[in-house]
């Protein structure tokens, strides 16, 4: 059976930044230390690459649904092993004046090497984000 | 009351800890799921679970009618980072070797 998992979070921003932190290279390499490339348009590739001058190349996949603001959802897959594909959907909502991320990672095969990676990686991310979007700072464990 | 506060109260009670070891074991259970094998009334489990909820500890998504319960790691690593980290890992990580082996002795001589 494929794994799910859900991450939420709660960020003092609008749903403008939060989105321009998920799509724009120049915002996520600043708390992710990973650009994510891509035109955004449902059907494009989409890649996650280093952010230093290796420029490696981490995650790819396509693009299946793209609402500006308001819900991405990528195929995600180690280009080393691309049958192994996952899927990510962020949806943005304002709630009580906050915006509510919430990342939900799905058909996650259990045997594959994404699993640990995934379950040690979101929550750094999204705490790395929300400290940026909030003081201007990413987490210490991501600054340059 | 603050999210970090709400994740301090949720987290004192050890039936919600219980709650959250299980969710985390499997993610995605109904109330139904989770109230099997628990010594606890169904009501007070959905009560534990929506106080988690509050705290953003659990997130709640439909599949169909189902209403599903997945654990939110997010707020455990915020405290991570704000209580944990900080007071240096390699430094309580001796004190836990420490800990273990003297109790270890302890036991040896008994």
């Amino acid at each position: 059976m494929s794994e799910k998992f859900v991450y939420v979070t709660y960020i003092a921003s609008t749903p403008e930044n939060v989105w321009d932190a998920l799509v724009k290279g120049d915002v996520t390499r600043r708390y992710w230390k990973h650009e994510n490339v891509s035109d955004w348009k449902p059907g494009s590739k989409w890649e996650h690459v280093s952010a230093d001058s290796a420029r490696t190349l981490k995650i790819a996949g396509t693009v299946l649904e793209s609402v500006p603001e308001k819900r991405l959802v990528l195929t995600w897959a180690d280009p080393q092993d691309r049958a192994d594909e996952s899927r990510v959907t962020f949806q943005i909502e304002t709630i009580a004046g906050m915006v509510r991320l919430t990342v939900t990672h799905e058909d996650i095969n259990p045997a594959s090497g994404m699993l640990q990676k995934i379950s040690n990686g979101w929550p750094r991310v999204l705490s790395s984000m929300k400290s940026l979007l909030e003081t201007g700072r990413p987490l210490d464990t991501w600054a340059s | 009351m603050k999210e970090i506060d709400r994740v301090f109260k949720a987290l004192a009670d050890p039936s919600r800890r219980e709650l959250l070891d299980r969710l985390h074991e499997k993610s995605g259970q109904t109330l139904t799921d989770l109230c099997r094998g628990l010594g606890m009334t169904r009501q007070s489990v959905a009560q534990h679970l929506q106080l988690l909820e509050d705290a953003n500890l659990v997130a709640v998504q439909w599949q169909g009618r189902s209403k599903l319960h997945y654990f939110n790691p997010v707020p455990i690593h915020a405290i991570y980072t704000r209580w944990i980290r900080k007071f240096e890992e390699t430094r309580l990580d001796a004190l836990r070797e420490l800990k273990r082996e003297l109790e270890h002795e302890r036991k040896d001589h008994e």
